[in-house]
């Protein structure tokens, strides 16, 4: 582990710039074998295309990449592939229609004399890939049919079956639970043995301090530092990444809630909820905590009017609403900023504005003729509000960075002025400092007297934003809480269905 | 990723001027290749640059394009139909056997209206109610339509319409201008308004661009989709009554094929067949560009057979062109 050792990836003043943009500017990355580097950054730093380029996706326009200190260039995908170098995606596209072995060998299967798929050879290679990470189920599987946590694994086997020596992982644990987590981490420390070089890619930084030996920051495209693990702290990381100190406390308020906004009585689904009762008053925060799967995302979807619920009324300031598309939740004052902003909340391929302007057209518009000019009225209004980081405003908004995506959802649904927002894990996948500002934006609209409901799996932020926190639990509410009531230990065990007196026993 | 500062920064409206986005756009490339078929055509025949003549050659896309413009909006929107031909089968059979009942050109021009927004509400009901996909049930329906037409005239034909019915499709509104251009012409603004100038246009591009989040959006996806399937239906209709009176007669054959012309017509137009994108002022161009090459290839006596693999080059060409020249362009960057 001295720091005189040839690293086996060395990224060298590498530049890479995009219409209007520069992405890269001259930044330094070497990765190490046996060690974890840790490469952090704000939202826009320049990590994904960092990542982009080592995988021979993207190709610099200026700079040297050395492995084992001989200058190499990458063509293409394979090229990099061929040298060693493996990527773990954010979201690897896998194929649930094939089996785990298929999966992992897809475009590199071992092949019979007659340029036949070898299965026999396949599966037991896979068998052996599969043992080395720790995982037990069959390769004969079908994917679909395996968990997030597993097909996860899939994805690991994959980027190891290419004999790789460095591996980079994009956000592995964003989707993941917490012992699923625990799993990645035995799985790096087994890769780590192994000999590979990993490159980990992390807002979170308990994560960075437990597993990485090295870190590099980037910021705005630009190298800012690099080191050791061990002679860093975590305020002196984050003030590297974002250029100034920020201390992350959640804004400070005093609660003015009102009257009852929204009422929610006896919600069913067939198969993900039930019997979901509760109010929202003006003004409130109102958390949902739970774990994957408990149907918090599902019921908030039908309370957008996505699907149908089979039972239940809602009611909007005291009077009945039957809401059976997003169309009539919107026209009821209720918007869902959902979890998945590349599919749900952004329109990729229509500019800023227009994504922007889509649910106020109304408003926006004249007898039905667009009005343009009102439109990037609205649009300036409320980009301007959130701060939002493009180059114009006529900008598609697939350019922009995922932080900035998730700002112009928050604008189209706000520029509608509703009464109840919905924000379903508002601050994965953000950096720290886009987290504070979009939970001072949520404190801020709670004063307005906007009621906002939040669905988060991260407890600091929901014990944080919170005025009150219902916990679900199979489809169902199982706690209501507040106050004094509101902890991290009582959340868990709610959500985990773990009564207090076995708490004590265990 | 640009600098830090922590102000709210000022982002402009658009970067590129009106100007420079016109220029750089397919309507300006497929105006260039216009120009110069026009061009080539009038050295190649004596007889092109014949103001009657060129007259005649609207003809030839007048009314495939006034299909295109519906469908230009039903495959941005992600949607296709290609049942467009037989529609018009059935609509101009169902005219016909009226006519031999006496109808007049009113009850005609309606029931041609009718059949069209009929057959239109029907491929609407299975792709928007029923959510099965659009290329499907529009080839189910595109031998379902015609199939009937066949049922009812056999190896027959209607003729007997009323002399003022011929109106529409060989009438004259003023000079060498046609009754169909003018129709053409007015469809044409009509839908480039609504495309490009409404709030439903724009919820046509959200749609095509990502249904999903459109929907999530507060869009009412499958009420648009419906009134677009409706729309192609009627422009199904319209063009049935202009070819029927143009034509003077019934067969079943009739409009055989049209509907892949109508799609090459929208698709050279610069329409995005995977949806998303496209203009109005595109298919415009394209029409008339059609015309243009099957008019001119016409003059020089050139049979048929060898005009469709002429207009399958140039759709051809005009679409690989661009992405031929990224792709070199990209090459030279590397290197």
């Amino acid at each position: 582990m001295t720091d005189h050792a040839t690293p086996v990836v060395s990224m060298d003043a590498i530049t890479k710039t995009f219409p209007g943009v520069k992405a890269l500017d001259a930044v330094q990355l070497d990765l190490y074998a046996s060690q974890v580097t840790a490469l952090v950054g704000e939202n826009g730093a320049g990590k994904s295309t960092t990542v982009k380029i080592l995988t021979g996706i993207y190709f610099p326009d200026g700079g040297t990449i050395r492995i084992d200190g001989e200058p190499v260039t990458f063509a293409n995908a394979n090229a990099a592939a061929d040298a060693g170098i493996t990527a773990i995606h954010q979201e690897t596209v896998l194929f649930d229609e094939l089996t785990v072995a298929e999966n992992i060998f897809i475009g590199h299967a071992p092949r019979t004399r007659w340029g036949l798929i070898d299965k026999a050879a396949m599966q037991s290679a896979a068998f052996k890939l599969l043992q080395d990470i720790g995982a037990t189920f069959d390769p004969r599987t079908l994917l679909r049919d395996l968990g997030i946590a597993n097909k996860h694994l899939v994805a690991v086997a994959r980027a190891l079956s290419v004999d790789a020596r460095v591996v980079i992982m994009d956000e592995p644990t964003a989707a993941l639970s917490h012992k699923e987590i625990e799993e990645l981490y035995e799985l790096v420390e087994t890769l780590k043995k192994q000999g590979k070089a990993i490159l980990f890619i992390s807002h979170k930084f308990d994560e960075i301090f437990r597993i990485a030996d090295r870190y590099t920051v980037f910021r705005d495209g630009g190298f800012v530092g690099a080191g050791l693990i061990s002679e860093i702290d975590e305020d002196a990381l984050v003030q590297l990444m974002v250029g100034r100190t920020v201390e992350h406390i959640f804004p400070e308020r005093t609660p003015n809630v009102a009257e009852d906004v929204l009422q929610v009585v006896g919600y069913a689904h067939p198969t993900e909820f039930a019997d979901i009762n509760f109010t929202l008053k003006r003004g409130e925060i109102l958390g949902f905590y739970g774990l994957v799967g408990a149907g918090r995302s599902e019921f908030m979807q039908s309370l957008f009017g996505i699907t149908k619920p089979s039972k239940g009324v809602c009611k909007i300031n005291g009077s009945i609403r039957v809401i059976r598309s997003p169309a009539d939740a919107v026209a009821n004052g209720i918007v869902y900023v959902p979890e998945d902003r590349g599919k749900q909340g952004t329109i990729i391929g229509l500019p800023i504005f227009q994504n922007i302007s889509l649910p106020s057209l109304g408003r926006t518009s004249k007898s039905g003729f667009l009005r343009l000019a009102e439109e990037f009225k609205l649009a300036r209004e409320y980009s301007e509000r959130l701060d939002l980081r493009a180059a114009s405003l006529d900008q598609d908004v697939g350019n922009l960075s995922g932080g900035n995506q998730q700002k112009v959802v928050i604008a189209k649904w706000l520029a509608t002025q509703p009464q109840v927002i919905i924000l379903d894990e508002p601050t994965k996948g953000i950096d720290i400092g886009s987290k504070a500002a979009v939970h001072e934006f949520m404190a801020e609209l709670a004063e307005q007297g906007l009621s906002v409901i939040m669905v988060s799996s991260e407890i600091p932020e929901v014990i944080g934003m919170s005025d009150r926190v219902i916990v679900m639990r199979d489809g169902r509410i199982e706690a209501e809480l507040e106050g004094d009531a509101l902890s991290p230990e009582t959340l868990v065990r709610h959500a985990a269905g773990i009564s207090a007196t076995q708490m004590e026993e265990a | 990723m640009s600098d830090t500062t922590m102000a709210a920064r000022f982002v402009p409206n658009r970067l590129n001027s009106r100007a420079f986005r016109i220029l750089r756009s397919w309507e300006a490339l497929l105006l260039v290749v216009a120009v110069g078929i026009f061009v080539l055509n009038s050295f190649a025949s004596p007889y092109f640059l014949n103001v009657w003549n060129l007259s005649d050659a609207t003809y030839n896309f007048t009314e495939k394009g006034m299909i295109a413009f519906a469908m230009a909006l039903l495959i941005i929107s992600g949607e296709i139909d290609l049942s467009v031909a037989s529609i018009i089968a059935l609509a101009s059979t169902a005219m016909g056997l009226a006519a031999q009942y006496g109808a007049g050109t009113t009850e005609l021009v309606m029931i041609g209206l009718t059949v069209g927004l009929l057959c239109g509400a029907f491929n609407a009901f299975f792709v928007t109610v029923l959510g099965l996909p659009s290329i499907v049930v529009t080839i189910g329906t595109m031998s379902l339509f015609r199939g009937i037409s066949y049922i009812v005239l056999g190896d027959g034909a209607y003729g007997g319409y009323p002399d003022s019915f011929a109106w529409f499709g060989q009438g004259y509104i003023y000079w060498v201008f046609t009754v169909e251009i003018a129709i053409f012409a007015v469809i044409a603004v009509i839908y480039g308004v609504v495309l490009h100038k409404t709030n439903f246009g724009r919820a046509v591009y959200a749609i095509g661009n990502n249904p999903t989040g459109a929907l999530f959006s507060g869009i009412r996806v499958q009420r648009v989709k419906f009134i677009l399937f409706l729309l192609t239906g009627l422009m199904s209709g319209v063009a049935a009554i202009c070819l029927t009176s143009r034509l003077g007669s019934t067969r079943p054959s009739i409009a055989a094929g049209m509907e892949l012309s109508v799609v090459t017509m929208v698709v050279l137009g610069g329409i995005n067949i995977l949806g998303g994108s496209g203009s109005i002022p595109g298919v415009v161009i394209a029409a008339v560009v059609m015309g243009l090459v099957t008019f001119g290839l016409g003059l020089l006596n050139v049979p048929g057979i060898v005009m469709s693999i002429f207009i399958g080059l140039l759709l051809i060409g005009v679409i690989a062109l661009p992405r031929l020249w990224a792709m070199i362009a990209a090459k030279r960057r590397k290197i």
